[in-house]
């Protein structure tokens, strides 16, 4: 019989509890192993070569003065790595990414790479390899790439989405629209509207811990990779693909991961690490630098939204609109598509709008940022509600009350929601302390919505139950943020047993199913239910083992708070058997005790969250303190409550930094000025008060327990929240992220000059 | 018989249709009819395409059943951070 995965209600006794994670020791005692902490024996050190232009053609690379110099034991190009995509443009885009092969699209784009004894003869190769680049004109700016006088990335791409297709090429890669209605009729009947335009600067995830890597390939075509990522399923496939290799052929062990938030479900230097190693015939060891990691990785889009929004005076929102533009780094994406998809979601609107470009530049290529695209889209979105609300006089929150999606409502791209969480976390708000606390001088107030989809996908887990009666979960989603404790609780939970007989561990690729990579708030959504059914079919063969042990049929044999019970009265002389007492007697009736589960995971319920924010602003400085932060989110069902809140509160102080102070600054050079933390400023602990959080429970119809995804929807509202708290704090409308000090200096003085 | 819904970029391969009428019992079946009555659709289904059915998202799971007169959302296959 399949897996169920429908909610049902049911009383827990270790889901819901927190106890301590079970990775917590070995990271505060320096023991945990990140992706630089491994090493093999005659490993090389790898390092990359850069283009220093932000768009060249690439007339010829000589590597022959580097390939002479002593220690050096390999020197490859995009040569060493043949084009094997077979007309997939997506794994096209990979390669010429991970090498570029006849243009260079960004500074920092990888022309070529070295594998050496150690660091300083690595580096003195580098040196040695020459570059004949022809310098072309560049465009780093979303807004001025669109303009028909840019200079073209790629005389290939013709905007898709319009009917009929272009006939010039064009940074414009794609149009796409959403939503139902008619917006033109909904403004007018509006009796107030407010129409804006926006920008956000483009901004890194800022995982501490840089991409890293071992590759090592051996002569009989076995191909080993220790990495820091999000999904070494996915590296695996991606890897043998670019390099030919028999996916069975290459392992891949993850590392414990020093943040990803995105940045890591995409290959980068692993294919270089491991062409690499084939060359030299040695292991490769690949670290990028801060600068590497910056200049060549990661970032998210910089975009340019217009929104309209439309009401009558009771608040009724008539008609809502947003044209969309993102940046994608030189190849194509869905980043503004995506922008497009999320920027209404939080609303019940009968006419709405939304239209997204995808446009390319020359920067790093676009990653995936914890709920990508979303926030910016509810930064202008959410700013202008504020506005709009201040406009027909009345209280912001009571205008997201009366027109927040409801069950029923139809979402603004597309279908018809279930049962969600937008309004309970406005009515929470509403509730809340924070909404009524005083404030002083230059101080203000904001707060704001946030949508995230969530997802599931394919999953893969094994339950094995030891000799003693512990038990090892073996999973394939890798663990960002707790998931470890919280599938041990799950299991503990399903088998009836204390929390602390459950060991979880990452399985390499060679040692589990094919798992998708943790991102979209899959990791505990998708491996809990995966974790359910291998615990009910533990379960099953338990009662199958009981049943033997006491020569009843198995049906006669019920599980109960972690032990095989025999049931009726027939059976009422036999003493209960645990988990220990059926491991203990497992070789001698019928072998090792196991539960296995494969599965897609889908079904993952949307998610809303509802953010405020205080902040004092120095009307002399510019300088932003925030000083009170509560988010208030829908989890379904907190299995960890303490993670569940770190998930909310870590996506919540990456949004204030992207709102306050984040940004990619290029030069008019096309060079990024600002690769690393002392001139990229993310907010550390001094920055931010203590971040309150209020966890909903509105149970996903489509899971077990009713979890849904936490990981993402987080970071949506910040940027919005921030900025309505500043434009309220200084009075003028904030309208640029980041909401530097010079910036908001520069606004004041601008409202001062009008 | 179930009725779907594109999103717009798909408008292009179906002849600039937004709804269309499909018989089909399951996700495989609906992709299945879909590429063969147009073509244009067979790069999005092999790119990945998720399925709305009645608000509720899959990406792959293709045996789920497509209820009548259920509302079916065509939509991109999303990225996720």
């Amino acid at each position: 019989m399949g897996f169920d995965p429908s909610y049902s209600i049911r009383k827990f006794k270790s889901v819901g509890t927190r106890p301590i994670r079970l990775d917590g020791v070995d990271k505060v005692t320096g023991r945990a192993r990140y992706g630089a902490d491994f090493n093999m024996p005659g490993q090389l050190v790898g390092r990359i070569l850069r283009s220093p232009h932000s768009h060249a053609r690439i007339r010829r690379i000589d590597t022959s003065k580097a390939e002479t110099l002593k220690g050096v034991k390999a020197v490859i190009t995009a040569a060493d790595l043949p084009d094997l995509t077979n007309g997939n443009t997506a794994m096209h885009e990979i390669l010429d990414n991970c090498m570029a092969r006849k243009k260079a699209l960004y500074d920092g784009h990888a022309v070529a790479a070295v594998a050496a004894v150690d660091a300083r003869t690595a580096r003195e190769a580098l040196e040695l390899i020459e570059v004949d680049y022809e310098v072309l004109a560049h465009v780093t700016d979303v807004d001025e790439a669109m303009k028909a006088s840019a200079p073209l990335l790629h005389e290939t791409i013709f905007t898709d989405g319009i009917d009929p297709k272009p006939t010039k090429p064009s940074n414009i890669a794609k149009r796409s629209q959403y939503g139902h209605g008619d917006v033109e009729a909904g403004f007018r009947d509006a009796d107030a509207i407010v129409e804006r335009s926006f920008k956000t600067e483009q901004t890194h995830q800022g995982y501490i811990e840089p991409h890293a890597c071992v590759a090592s390939v051996n002569p009989d075509g076995t191909c080993e990779l220790w990495v820091c990522t999000q999904g070494h399923f996915v590296y695996r496939q991606q890897c043998a693909e670019l390099l030919g290799l028999d996916v069975s052929k290459l392992r891949v062990t993850s590392s414990e991961i020093g943040g990803g938030f995105g940045g890591k479900t995409h290959i980068w230097s692993e294919p270089v690490a491991l062409a690499l190693s084939r060359k030299a015939g040695r292991p490769v060891k690949l670290v990028m630098s801060r600068e590497e990691v910056f200049r060549a990785s990661g970032p998210t889009s910089a975009t340019s939204i217009d929104v309209k929004i439309g009401a009558r005076k009771n608040g009724t929102i008539t008609a809502a609109s947003a044209t969309l533009r993102y940046s994608c780094g030189p190849y194509t994406g869905m980043w503004a598509e995506l922008g497009a998809m999320t920027s209404f979601a939080c609303y019940n609107l009968k006419n709405v709008k939304t239209v997204g470009y995808e446009v390319l530049v020359n920067r790093p290529k676009t990653a995936a940022y914890r709920a990508p695209s979303a926030p910016m889209a509810a930064f202008a979105v959410e700013s202008v509600i504020d506005e709009l609300a201040q406009k027909i006089g009345m209280n912001s929150l009571e205008l997201r009350i009366k027109n927040a999606a409801r069950e029923g409502s139809k979402s603004s791209y597309g279908p018809v929601y279930g049962p969600i969480g937008i309004g309970p976390t406005l009515e929470a708000a509403q509730k809340h302390p924070h909404m009524k606390a005083p404030l002083g001088k230059n101080q203000g107030r904001g707060m704001a919505c946030g949508f995230w989809f969530n997802f599931g996908g394919q999953t893969c887990t094994d339950l094995n139950v030891g000799a003693d009666g512990t038990v090892t979960l073996t999973v394939g989603t890798v663990d960002v943020g707790g998931s470890r404790a919280a599938l041990a609780l799950v299991a503990a939970e399903e088998l009836g047993i204390p929390y602390a007989q459950v060991q979880t561990v990452v399985a390499d690729t060679g040692s589990l199913g094919y798992n998708d990579m943790t991102d979209g708030s899959r990791g505990t959504f998708s491996s809990s239910m995966a974790t359910i059914s291998a615990s009910r079919n533990a379960i099953q063969v338990m009662r199958e083992r009981a049943a033997r042990m006491w020569d009843i049929p198995v049906s006669d044999v019920a599980w109960e708070d972690g032990q095989a019970r025999a049931k009726g009265e027939k059976h009422g002389n036999l003493a209960p058997l645990s988990v220990k007492d059926l491991a203990a007697a497992a070789a001698k009736t019928g072998g090792p005790i196991a539960g296995h589960s494969e599965l897609v995971a889908d079904g993952a319920g949307v998610s809303f969250a509802t953010h405020i924010c205080d902040v004092e602003v120095d009307p002399e400085t510019g300088a932003t303190k925030v000083l009170r932060y509560t988010v208030l989110q829908d989890a379904g069902k907190a299995v960890h409550p303490t993670y569940v809140e770190g998930q909310y509160q870590g996506g919540a102080a990456q949004g204030i930094g992207w709102a306050l102070n984040e940004e990619y600054v290029y030069g008019e050079d096309g060079r990024l000025q600002n690769p690393g933390f002392l001139d990229y400023r993310v907010p550390v602990c001094s920055d931010l008060p203590m971040i309150d959080t209020q966890i909903l429970e509105i149970p996903n119809p489509n899971h077990p327990y009713g979890v849904r995804g936490v990981g993402e929807t987080s970071i949506v509202p910040p940027l919005a929240a921030v900025a309505n708290a500043v434009s309220s704090a200084v009075g003028v409308r904030m309208t640029h992220i980041p909401m530097s000090p010079p910036r908001i200096l520069a606004a004041l003085e601008a409202e001062r000059a009008s | 018989m179930v009725e779907v819904t594109l999103w717009g970029s798909l408008g292009a391969a179906t002849g600039g249709k937004e709804k269309l009428e499909v018989e089909a019992k399951d996700i495989r079946e609906l992709f299945r009819k879909l590429a063969e009555q147009y073509p244009g659709l067979g790069a999005f289904i092999e790119r990945g395409i998720a399925v709305s059915i009645d608000g509720v998202i899959y990406r792959d799971t293709w045996s789920k059943e497509l209820p009548e007169g259920s509302e079916i959302f065509l939509l991109p296959r999303l990225a996720g951070g």
